[in-house]
């Protein structure tokens, strides 16, 4: 593995983003209650690069990822992209900054409009935000099928007549058709089959190298992240727990959380199977709505302490690209 | 470099062709034979009512012969009306008016419903609470007599009774509109048209709405005939175009006879009822087609 070169340029910051949703009010004079499915997350993307984002159902990621592409209004906190400040943009000039990030949908089955053809749903970008002349767009469309390896005598397919992978293709044609910087994956493969979920990383990858494309990608599967990603951040209840570079978070992580889930991940080395055990988290994650003060992680972890459940513990440096939110992590220094 | 393009090429072929949905509707609906002969016998009426007056030449309005004269007397075969005015030809020549108050009221209704529809369920908040409040209070108006009073204040033209009906009939097509918009703004090809950079007037006109249309068009179907038996109605209470023969109007005109010489009443009651009959079956027929769940049994 390549060393990240640490002076390679920041395409995207994320400063305190907290989304939150107001959810229907029990009663008529019950006061309305807040649900935070984003808390407090800072995070920095390099150009290029793929940034993982981890975490069980429920952990906010999807969550993240809509607020980041602006599809979901952000309570809180600052986004910039490549300088520009997303969160103040409005209408037009939001639209028209669409063209620089775009977003691949988790379910191919119901991200693409049955009632269009394939070759309009990859042209659609184009036509919305006047990319090209209205006489190169069919030329691009052309293109872009070749480049996510479907058959040009599929373009005037309905979606219904494609298989899941290739659906799949279909929505990573549209989201590179407006030759975004930044384009936000969630969950692009849980959706498929596992042979299928391989063709579909190697495409993501190719198309990383060749159009210089930067990465967020969210999934749950720490074998597609491990074999994705650059910089990993594990999410739970809202907040990040741990962010590292691929190496350290998987070879030594520090966050009790993180260990669990590696732990769980099934080894095909018996040596290592045997020498490590597996980190068994029971109980349930706390009620999002009525949130435990202290860490989000202490009514589950194996080695809470007391301080735990009073201070929720900071998200601090401990290393070069190492950061851990736990009390039992010494800071770096 | 490594050849990635044979690993990663999609190894499943193409599924078995499946049809267009457009075709797979038409054929549903082909193979309903009650929607059919409805479709059939509606042909058969508007092609007569267009294209009729040319062939039956004789005026609707024109008194041929003694009142009251039974079906078949002189040459007439639906015989005469109060003022002896041949029945045959106000049927003939009022199927035009009818129908056109028909086609004309139920597209009033689908343009108010849609845009009360679609707005309020597109935009949410505020404006679907003020948009609704106003559906509510045109849901709870006693239709028929609003509409009298209107055709009574402003005068009983063609327009006025087209505009009278239209504005009484669009609250069923505004509630469906709202429900299909709000089920399908949750969907994610329409997040992904919205970051494909699409506006809020393409996700409404191009995204959304062509989605929504299959409710909207059964609705639109049995519209129709609501308003075509909405004007016979008016017709009937006097309240018609004088200028204008209309089936509705006929009966309206008998009405004061209608113990004596039923015929009268019956023959354009008859037209009505088929016409009404006619667009109903068209209208489950289409329902029936539209509704993917009714498919493959």
């Amino acid at each position: 593995m390549p060393d990240t070169p640490v002076e390679s340029t920041t395409l995207l910051t994320l400063q305190d983003v907290e989304v939150s949703f107001t959810l229907k009010r029990s009663s008529l004079f019950a006061k309305p209650s807040l649900l935070r499915a984003v808390d407090g997350v800072t995070l920095s993307v390099r150009k290029g690069q793929t940034m993982g984002i981890v975490g069980e159902s429920g952990s906010g990621k999807t969550t993240l990822a809509l607020a980041v592409a602006r599809l979901l209004p952000v309570a809180r906190g600052q986004i910039h992209m490549n300088g520009v400040d997303l969160l103040s943009l409005r209408g037009e000039a939001l639209r028209n900054e669409r063209r620089h990030m775009q977003f691949i949908f988790q379910d191919p089955y119901s991200s693409l409009n049955p009632r269009l053809r394939a070759e309009k749903i990859v042209r659609e970008p184009l036509d919305w935000l006047s990319i090209e002349s209205t006489s190169r767009r069919d030329d691009r469309v052309r293109e872009l099928f070749d480049q996510v390896g479907l058959r040009r005598d599929q373009q005037r397919l309905f979606p219904h007549q494609f298989s899941g992978g290739q659906r799949q293709r279909i929505g990573i044609a549209r989201a590179i058709a407006s030759n975004p910087s930044l384009v936000i994956c969630d969950e692009p493969v849980s959706a498929l089959d596992v042979g299928v979920q391989a063709q579909i990383l190697n495409l993501l990858r190719r198309l990383q190298e060749e159009l210089g494309l930067t990465y967020v990608f969210i999934s749950h599967d720490l074998g597609v992240i491990q074999h994705m990603c650059d910089t990993i951040a594990v999410m739970y209840m809202g907040k990040i727990l741990e962010e590292a570079d691929r190496e350290s978070l998987f070879n030594t992580p520090k966050h009790p959380y993180t260990q669990a889930l590696l732990s769980a991940v099934p080894s095909a080395d018996l040596n290592r199977r045997n020498r490590e055990r597996r980190i068994m988290i029971s109980g349930d994650p706390p009620n999002p709505i009525h949130l435990p003060p202290g860490c989000r992680f202490a009514s589950r972890c194996p080695r809470v302490e007391d301080r735990c459940r009073v201070d929720t513990p900071p998200l601090v440096d401990i290393d070069r690209h190492h950061r851990v939110a736990c009390h039992l992590v010494k800071a770096a220094g | 470099m490594t050849d990635y393009s044979i690993q990663e090429r999609s190894l499943q072929p193409t599924s078995a062709r499946v049809e267009h949905p457009l075709i797979e509707t038409a054929r549903m609906f082909a193979g309903n034979r009650a929607a059919l002969s409805g479709l059939a016998m509606l042909f058969i009426i508007v092609v007569v009512s267009l294209a009729g007056p040319w062939f039956y030449p004789t005026d609707p309005f024109e008194m041929v012969w003694s009142p009251f004269s039974p079906p078949g007397a002189k040459g007439f075969l639906l015989g005469t009306d109060y003022l002896g005015r041949d029945l045959l030809a106000q049927i003939i020549h009022g199927g035009r008016a009818t129908l056109a108050v028909g086609c004309a009221a139920a597209l009033l209704s689908v343009f108010i419903g849609i845009t009360f529809g679609a707005l309020s369920g597109f935009y949410r908040g505020w404006i679907e609470e003020t948009l609704m409040r106003i559906t509510e209070f045109f849901q709870v108006l006693p239709t028929l007599l609003f509409s009298m009073v209107l055709v009574a204040l402003f005068g009983a033209s063609l327009g006025m009774i087209t505009f009278a009906i239209g504005i009484v009939s669009w609250t069923g097509v505004a509630r469906i509109t709202r429900a299909e918009f709000l089920k399908i703004r949750e969907l994610e090809y329409v997040t992904a048209a919205r970051s494909s950079g699409a506006s809020n007037t393409n996700l409404i006109f191009r995204v959304i709405l062509p989605n929504s249309l299959p409710p909207i068009i059964v609705q639109a179907a049995l519209l129709i005939g609501f308003a075509i038996l909405f004007e016979a109605g008016l017709s009937f209470l006097g309240l018609s175009d004088a200028n204008v023969m209309s089936w509705g109007a006929i009966m309206g005109n008998n009405r004061p006879y209608i113990l004596l010489h039923g015929f009268t009443i019956m023959y354009p009651g008859l037209a009505i009822f088929l016409t009404v009959l006619s667009i109903s079956l068209i209208g489950d027929g289409l329902n029936d087609a539209l509704n993917p769940k009714l498919r493959n049994r």
